[in-house]
């Protein structure tokens, strides 16, 4: 359906990836709901579960650590997830209900660069807020320290990446903001439960347990638990995110539309 | 009546030798059952002026975003400078700068930072200082595009067509929203950017505006060309164009002017005169009674207008298929 333009077309500046960047930045300060959202969100929750007297018992249920060091995977997850699914879809949408996207649709700029320069502001908050999770979680409630800290970033990473491509596609064909929050709601509190929000994974029964394991939240979840926990690397979590953002990412760039 | 002669500007898409800058063959373009565009066929000379014509909902926009390569055709073929506009939009969009309707911008971005951001898509991009001037946006360069009015929106919007210093330029309801002094002064500066050799797609339901700027105009109605021509050329299709009024010397013989090439038909009112015609009328008549020694008093003429045709070509045409209709 869409004309066909390349990702990096020789005839558009590389300078204009920045200066969109810079744009987007600009407009997500002045109209910082993503930025209070992504940021605030997360360490509402730290508190609230690290203020539950419960959840610094150790618990069989959760594979004998605290409940709270169970909830940090599953924060992080969760903070990916709530950037992906419900904030980054809503700019682009809205730009294309408003009829920015068509102001730009006649211009040498790439459909592509559009996402990615979405992908670089959410990514920013997302990065920012996993810190904050993780040190406040640390310093403030006690949670341990990532065993193997690099194999936790891959994780961050590679989450981030997954769920981003799915937020993208809803971006990519969103017809307004409204539309977006629906779609994104819908993708989210699944994409939740199956991370372990109301019942944590180890706490599953089996063939719960294996859907969530292909899930993007359920493999992102496992992943981190991993590299926190017990130091490992889960290959096969990580193989399941990649898996995501190549297909979703390959989705949202060749169904992306102006209007 | 062949439209050629009446030509009072020249035609610049028939000089053999130059490159038309757009060639629309035979386009067709539906939404579900909705035929918004039918049969469009058409030729935009390199570095004319053209006008697109027509009533709400006849199809114009729906023609201009198919050459932009934002629509798929159902159907016929479209060159932008030789390029396919669905084939190659990333060789395309650098040479053809665009403004179409219902489009905006971010409403917390300032004038600036929007200019700088549109040039930054260009290699060669104008100067947006003086884009900015010339568009009488010099003082609104701080302020948010959301707290601009109507007007300033607009004229950001044509600034944000022209600062990639475009071979074309395709400005769809260009002045819709000015106040007639803005309006003015965006023709003289379209005028000025064509004279640069910018070839310039207008897409207007204003007459005076096409009938000021425009070389050629194509009139569509109900996703159909119903006729491609000069302003004057069109309007010379209605009610014979141009009519002579005058008050003769001495009794002559109506043959002499009937027999003339410019002349349709001749009319008596008590002592005028009245010839209906087209092209060189005025001289003729007046040369052709002077060589039989026939003089002219109180010559008037009066000559259909762009609106003229467009009331008639597109809301009478059934009845008036064979004289008007002209494909």
């Amino acid at each position: 359906m869409n004309a066909r333009w390349s990702l990096l077309p020789e005839s558009t500046p590389r300078a204009a990836f920045g200066k969109l960047v810079g744009c987007e930045a600009r407009l997500a300060w002045r109209q910082p709901v993503g930025l209070v959202a992504g940021l605030g969100l997360p360490v509402l929750l730290l508190v609230i579960f690290g203020s539950i007297p419960t959840f610094s018992q150790q618990s069989a249920d959760v594979g004998g650590v605290t409940l709270f060091n169970a909830y940090v995977p599953i924060l992080l997850a969760f903070v990916i997830a709530a950037l992906a699914c419900l904030t980054l879809p809503g700019t682009l949408a809205s730009y294309r209900e408003l009829g920015i996207l068509r102001r730009l649709s006649t211009t040498p700029l790439p459909p592509p660069w559009l996402l990615a320069a979405q992908v670089v502001i959410n990514f920013a908050i997302t990065v920012a807020a996993e810190i904050i999770v993780v040190v406040v979680g640390i310093l403030a409630f006690g949670a341990s320290s990532p065993k193997n800290p690099g194999w936790l970033v891959l994780a961050v990473l590679l989450s981030t990446a997954g769920l981003f491509a799915i937020g993208l596609t809803i971006a990519a064909v969103a017809g307004s903001a409204r539309i977006a929050s629906v779609i994104g709601g819908l993708v989210f509190y699944p994409l939740i439960f199956f991370a372990g929000m109301w019942l944590p994974q180890a706490a599953m029964p089996g063939v719960l347990r294996q859907v969530s394991d292909y899930t993007p939240l359920g493999a992102s979840v496992e992943a981190m638990q991993d590299a926190i926990q017990r130091g490992t690397l889960s290959a096969a979590a990580l193989g399941v995110l990649a898996g995501y953002a190549v297909v979703f990412g390959a989705l949202a760039v060749r169904t992306f539309r102006w209007e | 009546m062949t439209s050629s002669r009446l030509a009072g500007r020249t035609a610049p898409a028939d000089v053999p030798g130059t490159e038309p800058a757009i060639v629309i063959s035979n386009l067709r373009k539906t939404y579900g059952r909705v035929v918004a565009v039918g049969d469009v066929s058409l030729s935009v000379a390199d570095g004319e002026i053209f006008g697109i014509l027509g009533p709400n909902g006849a199809g114009k926009t729906t023609t201009v975003e198919c050459a932009l390569g934002l629509r798929t055709p159902d159907s016929g073929t479209i060159r932008v400078l030789g390029l396919d506009p669905r084939a190659e939009p990333e060789k395309l969009h650098p040479l053809v700068g665009a403004q179409l309707q219902s489009s905006a911008l971010p409403p917390r971005l300032r004038v600036a930072e929007i200019l700088d951001l549109y040039s930054s898509f260009y290699f060669d991009p104008a100067d947006v200082t003086e884009l900015a001037e010339a568009l009488g946006l010099a003082d609104k360069r701080q302020a948010f595009y959301r707290s601009l009015s109507g007007g300033q929106k607009q004229r950001l919007s044509i600034a944000l067509a022209l600062v990639g210093q475009p071979r074309i330029a395709i400005l769809d309801e260009m002045t819709t929203g000015l106040d007639p002094q803005a309006r003015r002064e965006t023709w003289e500066l379209i005028e000025g950017v064509r004279d640069r050799g910018v070839t310039i797609v207008l897409v207007t339901h204003y007459m005076d505006e096409a009938e000021r700027l425009c070389d050629r105009v194509a009139l569509i109605d109900r996703g159909k060309v119903i006729g491609i021509d000069t302003p004057d050329g069109l309007a010379a299709r209605v009610h014979g164009g141009k009519r002579v009024r005058f008050v003769p010397s001495a009794p002559f013989d109506e043959r002499l002017l009937t027999g003339l090439p410019e002349v349709r038909g001749l009319e008596r009112q008590g002592r005028h005169v009245i010839v209906h015609g087209s092209g060189q009328l005025v001289n003729a008549v007046i040369l052709t009674l002077h060589a039989a020694g026939v003089g002219a008093r109180d010559v008037e003429l009066e000559s259909a207008s762009l609106e003229d045709a467009f009331v008639r070509l597109t809301s009478r045409r059934p009845e008036d298929e064979n004289g008007a209709n002209q494909r």
